[in-house]
């Protein structure tokens, strides 16, 4: 074992080929990325990737005009538009509808349409009931279901290995690929155990999980595996907090991220829209029930993390491994990434992270735009008011986010305490519609990357959980969230 | 897609680890639906900074990128490949690529190659102190070599094959639609389709 941080520790372990054990006819022990991958598996032979079968396919407006393209031009159609989804998201403008999209924007939202509508894809457009983010709406028509293989051509498709399903970001020429034939060549990638154990400590969320995680373990190191999440802490979360955290799982470079199903999955998917009915149901939640990982499985490599040490998390730099416990200050930069990080975030070492004035304050994004998310920052703010100097907007994940939560009237809270209540959309995670910082503001930000220009050229990003952005925007500055609790 | 075989060209040097891809390609440039044209807008908002090696006059016109590890972080948009394709670079090496960008390096066909930092320090400072040198990004030796030096890496074996022969993957996939078919026979009924 090697401690590479507090309260963190990583052990590389060796996998027992199965001829080793002996006992020809037992069952080698599994885990629960072996047992997806192999039921995915439609020819396998030796020097080859596996070419492996898509479930669903999630397909939004920027990563697909050119493969559509590709097909047309090769004379190829979709092969199964019914394994198909398409949505708009990452360029939707999340108020006055399409026309208020800029040109180009409007004209990706054109082709995507016309291209679902030539090819039977069922889209989801602006103004549509079912519209929003594409990582939002999968798991909740129940398209995501354990057991899947999910690809879309963006990286925070490992959201939905939060239902034990295999879900990873492809590119472009990929998404051709698999919209020709519904199969990628994959080479099998290795596992990785992530146990956090305890109980979380007051103001601490799903998103410090994962932000306090990449904090110790630097963005990298995922590359190349297969990513469970387990122990009582994952154990103990909701749906939408197990999927922020793998939503998160590409920020330390992981392929994919899971979390084995269990009860809370099956009580989330039953009567979705998609889930088996009848007796289906039972069928199904049987087979879901074996997808968990063996007993006596081993890992590539294994990382422990005691929940109970960890606190609220914010970013300081531009890159989410660049991350402290809020109550800490901004550190001395130990290499030339973190020094230009400080340069661009206009901040001086030893500043106390809870001095921090901030500008713009951004509740959205696939990491932390579900109805949960929304509640615990309404809760923070509900009889207060945002910060004179602050800029406030919630984007809700979906339109489905949007109307549950107007239905429990926390629209009303958040307008009453001067946030601007918006529709659904990608918006200012990435900054692809009019929703973007202007160069030098400072912006609480629930999204998933800090990267330089991410929310606007010369914006800064604070990454942070719900409850934190909330009571940042109610204050002015980054805040301990538990001060307000 | 074209067969790559080798690369033979001056070096860029990017002296940067972590680089993502909202830096290779900005988001505003995502907009477009075309596969080409993205290479004036590579490093958008790094470009015309005063420590950025690649706006300089002596690194004009090189085909192979160095650059530090973790290249290609972030999203997997596959314009960041196109844009560096697009600059006229041919092949990129450093001592790490994120999984998404490097698959999507293949399918774009540029030589995206793995070299222990020791060996991509010394191809940085190469680039640096004398511009004009030349290495070859050999895909089939698997080597990386110039005066005085060959370094072995190592890459997928199919994605090598691919690459040298300039396949075309869909094609190779479909001929495995006897397999596909059974497969999609053996799939349980209750699994959703979008309808």
């Amino acid at each position: 074992m090697l401690t590479i941080g507090g309260g963190l520790w990583l052990y590389l372990g060796h996998k027992i080929p199965a001829s080793a054990l002996g006992n020809v006819g037992v069952p080698m022990a599994m885990t629960l990325a072996q047992k997806l991958w192999d039921a995915h598996v439609v020819r396998s032979a030796p020097g080859e990737p596996d070419l492996l079968y898509v479930d669903l396919h999630l397909v939004h407006e920027v990563t697909s005009p050119q493969a559509f393209e590709g097909l047309r031009l090769s004379g190829r159609r979709v092969r199964r538009p019914d394994l198909t989804l398409a949505t708009m998201d990452h360029n939707v403008p999340t108020r006055g509808g399409a026309r208020a999209a800029d040109e180009l924007s409007r004209k990706q939202m054109e082709v995507l349409a016309e291209n679902c509508r030539r090819e039977g894809i069922p889209l989801h457009q602006i103004g549509s009931r079912r519209q929003g983010i594409v990582h939002v709406i999968g798991p909740e028509l129940g398209l995501t279901q354990p057991g899947m293989l999910i690809v879309c051509g963006d990286s925070h498709t490992s959201t939905h290995g939060a239902f034990g399903a295999l879900a990873f970001g492809i590119g472009t020429s990929e998404v051709e690929l698999v919209l020709a034939t519904q199969c990628l060549p994959q080479t099998r990638a290795l596992d990785l155990a992530v146990t956090v154990d305890g109980e979380l400590p007051l103001g601490v969320t799903a998103k410090d999980v994962v932000l306090g995680l990449i904090g110790r373990t630097g963005i990298s190191l995922g590359q190349g595996h297969l990513v469970e999440y387990r122990g009582s802490t994952i154990r103990g979360l909701s749906m939408e907090g197990r999927m922020t955290i793998c939503n998160m799982s590409i920020e330390w470079g992981a392929k994919a991220g899971m979390v084995a199903p269990d009860d809370t999955t099956f009580a989330y998917l039953e009567r979705r829209p998609h889930a088996p009915r009848g007796s289906s149901w039972n069928v199904a939640v049987d087979r879901w029930r074996s997808l968990a990982t063996d007993a006596d499985a081993v890992f590539d490599r294994e990382i422990r993390l005691d929940a109970g040490t960890l606190e609220p998390h914010i970013t300081w730099g531009t890159n989410p491994g660049q991350v402290a416990p809020v109550t800490g200050r901004v550190p001395e930069p130990r290499s030339d990434t973190d020094a230009r990080a400080l340069r661009y975030m206009d901040l001086r070492p030893g500043t106390a992270l809870a001095d921090i004035a901030i500008d713009r304050v951004f509740i959205g994004s696939c990491t932390n735009a579900r109805l949960e998310d929304l509640r615990a920052a309404a809760r923070v703010i509900a009889g207060k008011q945002v910060h004179p100097k602050v800029r406030a907007m919630v984007v809700p994940g979906s339109t489905t986010v949007k109307r549950a939560a107007e239905d429990e009237g926390l629209d009303a809270i958040f307008k009453a305490a001067g946030f601007e209540w918006r529709s659904a959309g990608c918006s200012m995670c990435l900054g692809m519609n009019p929703d973007i910082l202007a160069p030098g503001e400072r912006c609480a930000s629930t999204s998933n990357r800090n990267f330089e220009g991410r929310q606007g050229a010369g914006g800064r990003t604070h990454l942070m959980s719900p409850p934190m952005a909330a009571a940042a925007a109610v204050t002015g500055h980054l805040v301990d969230v538990r001060e307000l609790l | 897609m074209d067969p790559v075989k080798r690369v033979t060209g001056r070096m860029a040097p990017l002296d940067r680890a972590d680089v993502d891809t909202d830096q290779i390609i900005p988001k505003q440039f995502l907009k477009r639906i075309e596969r080409t044209g993205y290479g004036p807008f590579l490093f958008y908002d790094w470009r015309g900074g005063a420590d950025f090696a690649l706006d300089r006059p002596e690194h004009k016109g090189a085909s192979v990128l160095v650059t530090g590890a973790n290249f290609g972080c972030g999203s997997s948009r596959e314009h960041a490949p196109w844009a560096i394709r697009d600059a006229g670079y041919r092949a990129i090496v450093a001592p790490s690529f994120a999984d998404i960008f490097r698959a999507n390096c293949y399918k774009t066909g540029l030589l995206a190659v793995t070299l222990p930092d020791s060996q991509v320090r010394h191809l940085i400072d190469l680039a640096s102190e004398d511009p004009a040198a030349r290495i070859t990004v050999d895909l089939e030796a698997q080597e990386v070599r110039g005066e005085g030096f060959a370094y072995r890496f190592h890459i997928d074996a199919f994605a090598r094959e691919c690459l040298l022969g300039g396949l075309d993957e869909i094609a190779l996939v479909e001929r495995h639609e006897p397999s596909i078919a059974a497969y999609e026979t053996r799939r349980a009924a209750w699994l959703p389709t979008v309808k």
